[in-house]
């Protein structure tokens, strides 16, 4: 596959891991945070921890869209299948993540339409081929989902259609880059920048991490080759003293993001005063929802939706794995009473959430006392 | 949090709205080409695509140079600084 | 050697997840079916039943076969019955002799939709030297059934010389793959047509008897275990392996053939190729010492040409599916807990 196996590739790979260790000064302790969920699960899908030195440690960030929502909007969502008419339709990512009543599959269960969409243009044609349904779209994601769920509605406005309608649950990942330089307990020397949101917002979105708070921060590719190279580039700047954002992702990210995109989001969402991170509290301008030119497709404004606030189990500790204070495998409840068979927090179902990564990537290594040479 | 996987634009759609067939090793679907509207692409290029729509080009250039930085690691140190 | 411990089953209804081979299923069968259904069923579950009645062993099997579309490319509803069943017979090392067949059909099922499955049955027996000696019909009114469900039982006998049982596995012991992983389930999945999706993709939807046997004709003691990977995928099959003898099965991901076209439809749709549904393949545990013999019989076997070794049994990780890289990652692949899902992020 172009563009995927060359950044794959073996001996290169080898080669880039050693220069991260050259680099890694032995005598210091490196405390990196991959921000976006997809790092984290491309982590533990190339099995980069056995490649790097023991001196590097990777935090994983809040980059995973699933992971943050409160329960509250997943009940939310769930909500409007009472109606018989409505085509509950949602990203995969979605379908088993508990709500209070259960998850989406499990609704589907009992006779709610539920439908996996690949992209929020096939929600819209589902309801341009069922006129006599009315289709939601449950949105999630970052600032890279945001631009398809805005053209979508665009096309959807442009065509007349009235039977289609979004629950907006997309969220801006700049706040949440904010929360976490702030949270006291933050021991973060550098930052892996999420690749793909940068694509839409553009490397210049980061330059305060590195003018403000002083710390380095790398955009990334998803390929074993760039996370190395972006690490090799953390570790030198670290090394260095210096504090600037780099573009390790050039092939894919153009530093002043897509214009068309950023343009799109604007013309259909503006900011939230307020939403709330599961786990991290109420974030000031951090999520999206539909201007008011865009109403008739808003699920919010057509629907009469609970809007009731669900806590988390006291024993669960979603926000703190969240915010790389803790590890997955520290959570008083990982692996006995969450797990993904059943679990309590979306971190352990979502497929790019830490706790799922870890559990179904990393823990029964723990058994190996020395790492299985290759065949 | 985004998976987004480079494919090849195979045939333009002009009637279909923004749409066109791109490839992924083999495997083919519309994609909106609606966020490139500043840079339209064209049949041979490589998108990257995300939820159906593609997000950005895909610079062969910047593709190849960096391979052929990476290339030079452990050769030469010199190479390496940017 | 560990058995898998007794698992009570809570859930308060059932969902499509127990159905999808991997943890909810096992969670299913073992915490409410075997201890209910009790018998010579308690032990490690295999894909069919060594009988013995009057002296004489058998091997005894059924499957359901539930999918949709009916007809997809490469492939029915129809074949993967047949192919289905004498797979496990053949993996659990047996011959299939004879299939009985019970069909629960939709009022309002257009009957050359059913004559179409028919041949097809007709044919894949044929090909597959079994006969259909009987079965049964049922008709469910309109919308109780996705059209046609089939159920096929199968019997055969035990092939000479070869005993298959997790228990015999040993650390060293080898594992082979007959072909490409993957081909059945995303050939399902697109051929659903929600994804919109196109590609040149079949499914492998075949008989695996004759390269059990060509496999077995060479090195038949020293065949361990054997398991058609179908729903679930190949991790699914290997996690039961490593849960029921409690080694690590470590595989190297370079030796795991994907085709090209199925390879990017994972990528796309964050799949993994190991949790994918297969129905023309098996994998088979195999004493070192016969391990060349058996890989060599395959690839000169019609249809084994792909067939390739992809890992071995070790110690540790114990009951774990590690798979490494050639440039040393690793990662534990485990069953999943339902279906497969596309994902976004």
């Amino acid at each position: 596959m172009r563009f995927i196996d060359e950044f794959r590739e073996p001996e290169l790979i080898t080669k880039a891991a050693q220069e991260v260790r050259r680099l890694a000064e032995p005598q210091r302790h490196y405390r990196l945070m991959e921000i976006c969920g997809g790092h984290t699960y491309a982590i533990y899908r190339f099995g980069l921890h056995d490649l790097l030195p023991p001196n590097i440690e990777l935090i994983h960030g809040p980059g995973c869209p699933v992971c943050v929502l409160p329960m509250g909007r997943i009940d939310d969502g769930l909500s409007m299948t009472k109606d018989p008419n409505l085509i509950f339709t949602a990203f995969g990512d979605m379908m088993r993540v508990p709500g209070t009543h259960g998850s989406p599959l499990e609704f589907k269960a009992r006779g709610a339409d539920v439908r996996i969409v690949y992209s929020p243009a096939d929600a819209l044609k589902l309801a341009q081929s069922n006129p006599d349904r009315l289709v939601m779209f449950f949105a999630i994601g970052f600032e890279t989902t945001a631009p398809s769920t805005a053209l979508t509605l665009m096309r959807a406005r442009a065509q007349g259609i009235r039977n289609f309608s979004v629950f907006c649950n997309h969220v801006t990942i700049i706040p949440a880059i904010r929360a976490i330089l702030e949270s006291p307990d933050m021991r973060i020397d550098a930052f892996i920048g999420p690749g793909h949101v940068s694509t839409v917002i553009g490397c210049r979105s980061y330059e305060w991490v590195a003018r403000e708070a002083g710390k380095p921060i790398v955009v990334s590719g998803f390929e074993p080759l760039d996370l190395l190279e972006s690490i090799m580039m953390v570790l030198r700047q670290l090394n260095d003293g210096r504090a600037e954002v780099e573009n390790q992702y050039k092939r894919a990210v153009p530093w002043e993001g897509n214009r068309a995109a950023l343009k799109a989001m604007a013309d259909v969402f503006e900011p939230r005063p307020f939403f709330e991170w599961r786990g991290m509290g109420c974030i000031a301008q951090s999520a999206l929802r539909l201007r008011e030119s865009f109403a008739e497709f808003d699920a919010e404004v057509r629907f009469q939706l609970p809007g009731i606030r669900v806590t988390d189990p006291k024993a669960a500790q979603c926000g703190e794995v969240l915010t790389g204070t803790l590890k997955p495998q520290q959570c008083r409840l990982f692996g006995k009473e969450c797990t993904p068979e059943q679990p309590v927090g979306a971190l352990m179902v979502s497929s790019e959430g830490s706790c799922a990564a870890y559990y179904n990537y990393e823990h029964r290594k723990a058994a190996l006392t020395t790492l299985a040479p290759a065949l | 949090m985004c998976l987004a996987i480079p494919g090849k634009v195979v045939e333009l759609l002009p009637e279909d709205g923004n749409l066109a067939v791109v490839e992924v090793s083999g495997v083919r679907r519309k994609i909106d080409l609606g966020l490139l509207d500043d840079d339209p692409a064209k049949t041979g290029d490589w998108v990257l695509i995300h939820v159906g729509f593609a997000m950005s080009k895909i610079s062969e250039a910047d593709a190849a140079e960096q391979m052929r930085v990476l290339a030079l690691l452990g050769e030469d140190d010199d190479a390496l600084h940017r | 050697m560990p058995s898998s411990p007794k698992i009570r089953f809570r859930d308060t209804q059932i969902e499509m997840a127990h159905g999808a081979g991997g943890k909810a299923s096992r969670k299913l069968v073992e915490g409410l079916i075997v201890p209910l259904l009790g018998g010579p069923l308690t032990g490690p579950l295999g894909d069919a039943a060594q009988v013995s009645t009057n002296g004489t062993r058998l091997a005894i099997t059924t499957d359901s076969f539930v999918v949709k579309p009916l007809r997809f490319p490469g492939g029915s509803i129809g074949e993967l019955a047949v192919n289905g069943t004498v797979n496990d017979l053949a993996v659990s090392g047996a011959r299939a002799e004879t299939l009985v067949v019970s069909f629960i059909l939709e009022a309002g099922l257009a009957t050359e939709v059913l004559e179409e499955e028919l041949h097809a049955m007709a044919a894949a027996a044929q090909r597959a030297g079994v006969a259909i000696a009987g079965g049964d019909t049922k008709v469910v009114e309109h919308g109780k059934a996705d059209r046609m469900y089939i159920t096929s039982c199968g019997i055969g006998r035990p092939i000479e010389g070869v005993e298959v049982s997790p228990a015999s596995v040993r650390p060293g012991d080898r594992i082979l793959l007959s072909g490409p992983i993957g081909d059945h389930g995303i050939t399902i999945l697109l051929a659903r047509g929600e994804l919109d999706l196109e590609a040149d993709i079949c499914s492998d939807t075949r008989s695996v008897l004759p390269l059990v046997e060509a496999m077995a004709a060479v090195a038949a003691p020293g065949i361990r275990w054997m398991r058609d990977p179908t729903r679930g995928g190949l991790a699914t099959s290997l996690n039961e392996l490593a849960l029921d003898c409690g080694l690590g099965i470590c595989l190297t991901e370079e030796q795991i053939p994907v085709r090209d076209s199925v390879r990017g439809a994972c990528e796309l749709l964050g799949l993994e190729p190991m949790h994918i549904a297969n129905e023309g393949q098996f994998v088979a545990v195999v004493a070192p010492e016969f391990a060349e013999a058996a890989l060599d019989a395959l690839r000169a076997a019609p249809g084994g040409q792909d067939a390739v070794m992809i890992g071995e049994v070790r110690e540790k990780p114990a009951a774990t599916v590690l798979v490494s890289t050639s440039y040393g990652g690793t990662r534990v692949v485990d069953m999943l807990v339902g279906d497969p899902l596309p994902r976004i992020c």
